[in-house]
């Protein structure tokens, strides 16, 4: 790892602050990506900022949301009773990630700003518009098993690694954001982005900005019928291959509205709109979830060594909606 | 595994090299011959080494306090085994990926590899070398030899401190339950059906404290 400088601001305005007045300066929370990055090279920030000691660690509910400080460890958010309750796609989706030593270090708004996984991005030596504005997409003529089927470009084909960040989109949160000029809210849904010319750029926080919550407003419907399904190469500890995240409200037989995003499928965690519209007063058979997992796909492209989630991501959709109705 | 020596050279050698790029003085040496260069390289070197100042860091390790000067890049299992010559905490893979790493930090189970010592500061650390009580090995520890819980042996300090974490959390429940929440430990030999079972056989006796 190259030299670096390190601070521990004791405020968010501090950090706030720190941030805004050097431009290498990067904000460390648990480590586990950064450090990582930082070790083979692939980030390099001439000073941290600790925010660890912030007091930015409450879970709290209010008025039917549930706020939790961007430095709630992922497995304390996992493992709290309110979350457990209120929002169990939240904790299954986090279970779902890493390992138990991972979870004990990863914090909320460090997971929600990890980097994607992609071994091109990783390895120094290989072209990456991600890495290297400019230099190419290795992926996209290469070994592409893990990428995007949904929303890549010809910049970028990356997919965005986050278990939480697919539960957050079905669940509709909001990301809280700390900068120079005060407090800004982003829906989580218009928090990452898709790679288009600018695959550099993972999400939309400005330079000298920081997460200092995320909120998720409380459905009680949703909370009793939520899944979240991720299919991977080995049964623990290892990135989606896709993931789907899936909540219905659901009276009888009729599902009144139907929540679904999907992971490991694109650069942000991707909402199926249209398998939820089409879900809306239908009734919950396997047939309807069938058609409801092939409009999700019908815009979906493989790139070779990915053309199994054209097959895998319409299974996983059905398969959850199935395991989830208990039919 | 990795080979500890030959990763600390090539870390050396890019260390040099990314500073080298990021000095201003870095612009004109490149254009240098290869002796002016490695005239100019050493001696950046020793500025770097001056100029990238170490901090003060306060840290309990295994029930001993310490009051230590580290920099800010240096990891927590690299100064627990280069600097307190704990050797036990191993370094796998080094980037997350095998809990062979694994120690306590305030009680909790994390990855060594990954953490900054300089972050630790005011923590409780707890490595395998931590683990018995004077001459008694932890129960978890006698339990892996009862169970033959390895082979080779690298992954074990890392099993057995995840393991007594596992338990502590109320995550032994059952065999899948043990399987799930001790996923984050690799084991090269396959030693895993015997590591479950001497889990097992730890929560059967009273767990763990
Ligand atoms: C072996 C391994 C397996 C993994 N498997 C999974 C998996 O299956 N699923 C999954 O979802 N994840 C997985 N992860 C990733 C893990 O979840 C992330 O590394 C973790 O969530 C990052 O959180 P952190 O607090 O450690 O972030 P850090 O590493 O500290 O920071 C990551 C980035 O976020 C920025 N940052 C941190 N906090 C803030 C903030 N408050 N505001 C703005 N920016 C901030 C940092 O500047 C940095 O750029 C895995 C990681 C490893 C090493
Ligand atoms: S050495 Fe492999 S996880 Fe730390
Ligand atoms: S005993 Fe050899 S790696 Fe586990």
């Amino acid at each position: 790892m190259i030299p670096f400088d390190y601070a521990r601001p004791a405020t968010v305005g501090a950090a706030v602050a720190s941030i805004n007045k050097d431009a290498t300066a990067q904000l460390i929370a648990g480590g586990t990506n950064l450090v990582d990055l930082m070790k083979r090279g692939v980030m390099s920030p001439q000073k941290l900022i600790d925010v660890t000691r912030l007091p930015l660690k409450e879970i709290k509910e209010a008025n039917g949301i549930i706020r939790i400080g961007a430095l709630a460890l992922n497995s304390e958010v996992a493992e709290n009773e309110t979350i457990r309750k209120a929002l169990p796609l939240l904790s299954q989706a986090l279970n779902a990630g890493a390992s138990a030593q991972i979870r004990n270090m990863a914090t909320v708004g460090g997971n929600a700003m990890q980097r994607t996984r992609c071994p091109y991005f990783y390895d120094t030596v290989m072209p990456c518009n991600k890495r290297q504005p400019g230099t190419g997409c290795s992926a996209l003529k290469g070994y592409n098993r893990m990428h995007a089927i949904f929303g890549a470009s010809d910049k970028c084909i990356a997919v965005n690694p986050s278990d939480m960040c697919i539960a957050l989109a079905a669940l509709e949160a909001t990301v809280i954001v700390a900068g120079a000029k005060g407090e800004r809210r982003i829906p989580i849904l218009d928090f990452h982005r898709l790679p288009g010319d600018n695959p550099a750029k993972d999400n939309n926080l400005q330079k000298g900005e920081m997460i200092t919550a995320i909120e998720v407003p409380v459905n009680k419907a949703f909370a009793k019928n939520s899944l979240y399904q991720k299919i991977r190469d080995r049964a623990s500890y290892a990135f989606a291959l896709v993931s789907v995240a899936a909540a219905l409200d659901i009276k009888g037989k009729t599902i009144q509205q139907a929540r679904l995003a999907m992971g490991g499928v694109a650069h942000k965690p991707w909402r199926l709109t249209t398998a939820e519209t089409f879900l809306k007063g239908k009734e919950a058979t396997v047939a309807n979830f069938q058609q409801a997992a092939a409009l999700a796909l019908k815009d979906a492209k493989s790139y070779g060594h990915n053309d199994f989630k054209l097959t895998l991501a319409p299974n996983t959709i059905v398969h959850t909606l199935k395991t989830l109705t208990g039919i | 595994m990795t080979n500890e020596h030959e990763d600390d050279v090539l870390r050396a050698a890019h260390s040099r090299r990314s500073f080298l790029k990021r000095t201003t003085a870095a612009a004109a040496i490149t254009l240098a011959p290869a002796a002016l260069v490695k005239a100019a390289e050493d001696k950046l070197d020793e500025k770097g080494a001056e100029y990238f100042e170490k901090l003060p860091l306060q840290i309990e390790v295994n029930g001993k306090p310490y009051s230590l000067q580290v920099e800010p890049r240096v990891t927590l299992l690299d100064l627990l085994r280069e600097q307190l010559h704990l050797t036990g905490s191993k370094k796998g893979c080094d980037y997350g990926q095998c809990g062979a790493c694994t120690v306590h930090v305030d009680g909790q189970r994390v990855l060594s590899c990954l953490s900054l010592a300089v972050m630790q500061d005011g923590k409780k650390i707890t490595t395998i070398e931590g683990l018995q009580n004077g001459d008694d090995l932890h129960p978890m520890q006698e339990a892996f030899i009862e169970h033959d819980g390895f082979q080779c042996g690298y992954c074990t300090p890392g099993q057995i401190m995840s393991a007594v974490a596992c338990i502590r959390e109320g995550h032994a429940k059952n065999d899948a339950d043990i399987r799930e929440y001790m996923s984050g430990n690799i084991c090269r030999c396959g030693a895993y059906p015997n590591i479950v079972d001497a889990i097992k056989d730890v929560v059967k006796k009273g767990g763990v404290k």
